[in-house]
This record gives C-alpha cells, structure tokens and sequence, in this order.
C-alpha cells in the first residue's frame, strides 16, 4: 500500500476502509542470514537497510516488547548535523543528509521539519567556540551562521535577553536542523523492511546468544531458537545486558536523561533553541506543547524515570531563558535509559566473537543518527567493512586510548558524559 | 532518592557526586587489559550495584553506597576507606 495525496483523498470519501496494516506479524522462521536484536530505531533502520541497499531480506528483527517502545519513542525528538570532532562529523552529516530524503524514500510522513536550530551564547568565550564548531560544520558541508542580538530578537523574541548572569549574545543557526515526528520513523522503516520481506518479530524476548567455536550460531528467544549465521545488537540501554549473553563486557554504562512537554500553547517557538547555560533545549510540538530536556540525572540508572533535582534544574533553565514559560503548566516527563560510553561517542563495530555486530553507546544522541546508524550498520553487517562515515567508531579506541571522540572536551570517563 | 552518608546520615541527592561503580584500582604494574577493565569495561548491572560517591557539599566523604538501578532503593552505605572495593563493574 502506498500513501499519497490521492489515496488520502479517496480513503477519506469512502469511509478510510481501504488502509491496511503496515506490516505483517509472522512467526520466526527457525533460521535467518542476519538477526538483529532490538526492534528500535536503530535496529528497524539497520534492516531497511540491509534490504534496500544490500539485498538482504533474509532478516529478523526479534523485538521485547513492541515496535519502537524505547528510547526511539523517549526522545526531544531533535534532528541535527552540528558535531565538531572528526569521526562524529561526518556521521552526523551523512545522517542528516539521510534524514532530508527519509519521507520519499520510505513513502512515509516522518513529519521531518527542517525548522533551524539556534545555539546561543552568553559570553565571548562562548562565542568564540561557537564560531570554531560553525567553521567546522561548514567545513563538513553543511550549514552553520552566526546570529547577532538584533536578528535573534526578530526571530525569538520571548527569550529573555538581558538576564543578568546569562546574557544572550547571539546565536549559532543550523538551518537543516529540525525535529522529526520519532514514532513514525520507526513506523517508517518497520513498513520499509516489512515491504522488502523482513520479518518484524515482538513479544520475542532474546535470552540467550549461541557461540560455538568462537563464531555466533543464533539466539536462543522467549519463542525458541532461532538460528542466524550473522547477529547484530541494536540494544540501547540494555546493550551491557544482551551483550553479556555472548560472554562479552562493554565500556557502557547506562544512565537516564529525562524529557519534558508542558499544556498546549499557541505557537510561540519556532525553531529548536539551546540555552548554554544548564545545556537545556526547547522546540514547540505541531499540538502545541513545549518539548524540552537538559543533563542526565548523572547516576547509573535502568528506571526510565528521574529524580526532581534534575527536574528542579530544567524548569529552572527554562525560567532563566524564556521567564513567559512560568504560566504553562507541566503536562507530563519520561526518562530514557541511555547507553553511556566514557567519551559519549558511539560504537558500530565487529564484536571480538565472528559474526557478531555491536551498535551501541549512543549516549544522548541516537535519535538524530537514526538513520546514520543504520545505514553504517547494514553496511559493516553485509561487507564486514566499516561504512566510510562510520569508521572511527571503533570498540577498541577505550582500550587503545586512540581515536577517542570526546566533544565536550571533559575527559573519557564514565560519569562525565 | 535520598542518599545515607554514614558519618551525616539521610541526605538530599543533591549533596552528593557519583563517580562510578565501586571497584579495585589495580596495582600501579597491571597490564594494559586490567586497566582497560577499570577504567572503562562496566557491567552494568539492571539491578544491585555498589557504587562511589562523594559527599561533596556534606563531609567530603567518599562512600560506597548500594543501591538498586532498576528501583533507585538505597540498600546501605560504608565509607569508601577499608571499604572492599572488589564489587561488580
């Protein structure tokens, strides 16, 4: 089934009795060339992959719970391209760049908007980092301008900018950056692999990893064995956990970040907007409520929900940047299980066991690499060579020391990303 | 989450920093691998784990709380000095 103008036109004169499901729900078959473990994003986008650019459709997807459950559904939602370091950058690029031509290529409203990103500053030395991280988003071929006071006063005239300890300067403006709808994104690429013959298997918990002869042989599930000759993770924050199956510890540590949306109000913010000071981030919903988040709660954590310190602290960011936000009323938070590694980069590599894949460590910002990822994913699964935007996302680099990817500049250690 | 020093008592969170999971710090001569597995290999427990933290704005103690992941329940707390620090990672 295909959406368009015309058959939305035409299902909404007969009755909308012609839409059908968007996928199938079949029972696992005892064998697959490649099984990905977790029916997220990341693992949903591997598979669509892995059949459209790679012809492999002799995949499983064996999913927990149901399709697009965790953290691909806990997220602010935030689309970007403004990485700094070497190795994130480019990602980041080839992933936003994917995201542009998400909706023709799946045929599906992921309600992309590219509605710009603004970071702002407080101060000169703020500024000055600013401009360096632009230059280098301009250099990886994508877009970075600098705003002054006076063209961030036309565009965001709520922010507040003249607080006395956090002066707005200006901004840094992403154009391409923008939310997308995070539900259908993995709606979109379940119905695209589904399409391309992969079969989406819920409710099928893995327990088990089968290794013989230090190569992967399959997955032993809730719904029996199932045997691959090729097995990716795509666990997020259970990532220490499956991998453990396969005997193997990972430089993870899982941590939860909290989410925020208040009441309904009428449009108001335009654009997704950073604060520096308290690292919050704020856009307005097409329902009209205000999205937003800011740090981890900084413990180890498996809860999916937060603690109010940390809820104290965003509410007040909020107040500091836009003081109007203190008449909307809270309507709802969540927490997200992050997989945190020690310098906040992620990892696509091999698994140290033949034919094992790992995808993980994607801290705070797997939702923007959705399709970064699985692209790079399907790629290193089918060739067993690492995408050429996803080559310093190696395993070993903790080990080694080399090629660690530490935006904040704060240290490759556990509790400071 | 209220968190118990064992020298001020029941505390707010807020006074304290964590750190990480509680483990043994490998003599100053282990191999690159022991050192990998301290510094970064955690596993990460869904459940019971022993962790360090530092009482930062109480009596700048370092203590080893247990605590449960999955509940945020605090199980109990020690000081960090004489503690075993041979928890999981």
């Amino acid at each position: 089934m295909r959406f368009s103008g015309w058959r939305v036109l035409k299902e909404g004169l007969t009755g909308n009795k012609g839409w059908t499901p968007h996928w199938r729900n079949p029972e696992p078959k005892s064998e697959y060339d490649v099984v990905i473990i977790g029916g997220g994003g990341h693992g949903l986008a591997t598979a669509y992959y892995l059949a459209a650019e790679h012809g492999i459709t002799n995949v499983a997807v064996v999913e927990k719970g149901y399709l697009g459950g965790g953290n691909v559904g806990r997220n602010t939602t935030i689309v970007r391209g403004n990485y700094y370091l070497p190795g994130n950058s480019e990602f980041y690029s080839h992933s936003l760049k994917l995201w542009e031509g998400l909706e023709q290529e799946l045929n599906y409203n992921a309600m992309m908007s590219q509605r710009g990103i603004i970071n702002l500053f407080h101060n000169d030395g703020q500024r000055d980092a600013i401009v360096r991280r632009g230059n280098a988003m301009i250099n990886q071929g994508d877009d970075a301008e600098l705003l002054d006071r006076g063209q961030l006063r036309r565009m965001a005239p709520f922010l507040n900018f003249d607080n006395n300890r956090f002066p707005i300067q200006g901004g840094l403006f992403h154009r391409r950056g923008g939310t997308a709808r995070h539900d259908a994104v993995a709606w979109g690429f379940a119905r695209g692999a589904d399409m391309r013959g992969v079969d989406l298997i819920q409710n099928c918990e893995v327990r088990g990893i089968d290794v013989e002869g230090g190569k992967v042989t399959g997955v032993q599930t809730s719904r029996g064995v199932i045997r691959a000759k090729k097995v990716a993770l795509a666990a997020a924050g259970r990532s220490g956990q499956v991998a453990a199956m396969a005997g193997l510890t990972l430089p993870i540590e899982s941590h939860i970040l909290q989410a925020f949306v208040s009441e309904g109000i009428k449009p108001l913010v335009d654009h997704v907007i950073t604060f520096a000071e308290g690292h919050l981030y704020i856009s307005q919903s097409d329902k009209g409520g205000l999205v937003f988040g800011s740090y981890l709660d900084l413990y180890s954590s498996y809860a999916a929900r937060g603690n109010l310190p940390m809820v104290e602290h965003t509410m007040e960011s909020f107040m500091a940047m836009v003081p109007a936000v203190g008449k909307a009323r809270l309507l709802r938070s969540w927490g997200g299980i992050m997989d945190m590694t020690p310098d906040g980069s992620p990892i696509i590599d091999h698994a140290p066991i033949d034919g094992l894949y790992l995808n993980c460590g994607w801290c705070y910002g797997g939702f923007k690499a959705t399709p970064g990822s699985g692209n790079a994913y399907a790629h290193l699964i089918a060739t067993d060579r690492p995408h050429g935007a996803a080559t310093k996302f190696k395993l070993d680099r903790f080990r080694t020391g080399v090629g660690l990817m530490d935006e904040e500049g704060t240290g490759a250690q556990h509790n400071l990303h | 989450m209220r968190i118990t020093c064992p020298v001020c008592g029941e505390r707010d969170r807020r006074e304290f920093t964590y750190k990480e999971a509680a483990l043994a710090r490998p003599e100053a001569g282990a191999d690159l691998e022991d050192w990998d597995a301290y510094v970064h290999l955690r596993e990460n427990p869904a459940g019971v784990t022993r962790e360090l933290w530092y009482h930062e704005m109480g009596c700048s103690a370092w203590i080893v709380v247990t605590r449960n992941t999955v509940t945020h329940a605090m199980l109990g707390s020690e000081l960090a000095s004489g503690a075993d620090l041979g928890g999981k990672r």
